[in-house]
């Protein structure tokens, strides 16, 4: 119940419900990958710094983790908070 | 003007060369003794003449920490030209590199980036 309000905040924006699209869609990807397909693929005219913010605030919503990869990081989409959020309303 | 030469950071000079000339297959034009450290330089064998690629000791803390953290994000340290992306690909991983990104379509490129097991991703592109 108490993330509620930071999921629909975090799908309260275009480019965050882009941002999840692309991770759906992929298993798991660095913060460089994602941003070179919103630029090129979705033609976001975004600097590194927006699109650290909007993973924060997809991150405060747990709909996104980050994991250390040996020396890298990836991130990773987690449905988790949608599931939870819905099965309370749709069987 | 020209650009003779372009120098990336390893974190080992003897394992860089090897990565470098064995599995990507450029060539060693120069490796000459340079104090504690080598100035190794290579060359493609489709340019022999070409832009050199410098295998730079990275012995600055601010260089290591510049690596580390653009390795932390998936940035790429440079980029090499391919003329087929995919026959590279499987080349590479039949060599156990391996990929951070697989070959993606952007916009007039098809690009791939892999591990160089040296402290850099190193990104691949083929022009459409």
């Amino acid at each position: 119940m108490k993330n509620d309000e930071a999921v629909f905040k975090a799908l309260n924006d275009s480019t965050r419900r882009l941002i999840l699209d692309e991770m759906a869609e992929r298993h798991e990807l660095t913060l460089y990958e994602l941003s070179i397909r919103l630029i090129s693929k979705h033609k976001l005219d975004m600097s590194r710094q927006a699109i650290a913010k909007h993973l924060a605030l997809l991150d405060e919503a747990d709909l996104v983790k980050s994991e250390r990869k040996g020396k890298y990081r990836v991130l990773r989409y987690n449905s988790e908070p949608l599931k939870d959020l819905l099965s309370r309303w749709i069987d | 003007m020209n650009i003779i030469v372009t120098s990336l950071f390893v974190e080992d000079q003897d394992k860089a060369l090897a990565f470098y000339t064995e599995t990507l297959g450029f060539e060693k034009k120069h490796d000459i003794p340079m104090g504690k450290f080598r100035w190794i330089a290579l060359v493609s064998p489709e340019n022999p003449e070409g832009t050199e690629l410098l295998l730079e000791p990275n012995d600055h803390p601010a260089s290591r920490e510049y690596q580390q953290k653009i390795f932390a994000e998936g940035i790429p340290a440079t980029m090499f030209g391919v003329s087929d992306i995919h026959a590279e690909y499987e080349r590479l991983l039949d060599l156990g590199v391996q990929f951070s990104i697989e070959p993606t379509e952007m916009d007039t490129v098809t690009i791939a980036v892999f591990d160089d097991t040296c402290g850099n991703f190193i990104q691949i592109a083929q022009p459409k």
